[in-house]
């Protein structure tokens, strides 16, 4: 990079201002996420009972099953659930 | 402490399945994504945290696809402007007054700031730890001379004259790059 003046380098550094954290660690927890995510949904399919439940209050269901309702996986299953 | 492993060698460890280099991608790009749909699309908060989980979500989902794997920085990009798009479109559906917005948002603009701004918090990444420390505190977190001081255990007095340091050492070490050299951690 050419014709840079430190007034600049100054608005390009605030220019990238932190992502707030919990947004941050949901997505790195993905791979996490990712491995229970199947387990879930092939339940849901299997199971009309956790299947209601499931759509009644996400994180309470997961929570009762044993799951941790983390903001990734919560996601994931929002996301699986809508695209069915 | 960020990795230092360049875009190609990181994503070549998540395809792998390292759980870390996972983290540490989200960690190098997490900004860039949330700027793109904060600043150059203006997606309210709501929304942006909605795209910044997609644009993971699909990148981890298809990181298998990506045909080079030093391009993981514009693909992320390229993500991330489409479904801000998709994100207004569809509020735009729902509520007219979105056609406005959505003729306005995402400037080039902004687009290519944002960009030039990621190689230099790249540049921030590969400086001093002290540099890099009180420079992102100070521009990019908005803390004050004071929080900072107590942060990093310095007298007030020397914070001005070490950020002005720092980012004439961060000027050099800018303009001494070429367009060869890899890209390193943010974050």
């Amino acid at each position: 990079m050419t014709g840079l003046d430190e007034e600049r380098l100054a608005r390009l550094i605030s220019a990238l201002p932190p992502a707030p954290e919990a947004w941050v660690l949901a997505a790195q927890e993905l791979p996490q996420a990712r491995a229970e995510l199947d387990e879930i949904v092939a339940r849901a399919e299997a199971d009309a009972e956790f299947r209601s439940r499931l759509a009644a209050d996400l994180e309470a269901a997961l929570a009762a099953d044993g799951h941790e309702p983390t903001p990734a996986l919560v996601h994931l299953l929002r996301v699986r659930f809508k695209s069915k | 402490m960020a990795s230092t492993l360049s875009d190609s060698e990181l994503v070549a460890r998540c395809r792998e399945g390292d759980q870390q280099a996972w983290a540490d991608l989200v960690e190098r790009f997490s900004r860039y994504v949330y700027a793109i749909s904060v600043q150059a699309f203006r997606l309210s908060e709501a929304d942006a945290e909605d795209v910044f989980q997609e644009v993971f979500a699909r990148a981890y989902e298809h990181l298998d696809a990506l045909r080079d794997d030093a391009a993981v920085r514009p693909w992320l990009a390229q993500l991330t402007r489409r479904l801000c798009i998709d994100r207004l479109r569809s509020a735009a559906r729902e509520r007219p007054t979105g056609e406005e917005q959505l003729d306005l948002a995402g400037s080039d603009e902004t687009l290519t700031m944002l960009e030039e701004a990621l190689t230099v918090h790249e540049a921030l990444a590969e400086s001093p730890e002290h540099c890099r420390e009180i420079l992102d505190r100070f521009f990019a977190r908005d803390e004050s001379y004071r929080t900072i001081g107590e942060a990093l255990a310095l007298p007030a007095g020397t914070i001005a004259s070490r950020i002005s340091r720092c980012l004439a050492r961060l000027r050099e070490l800018l303009e001494g790059r070429t367009e060869t050299d890899p890209p390193s951690s943010s974050g």
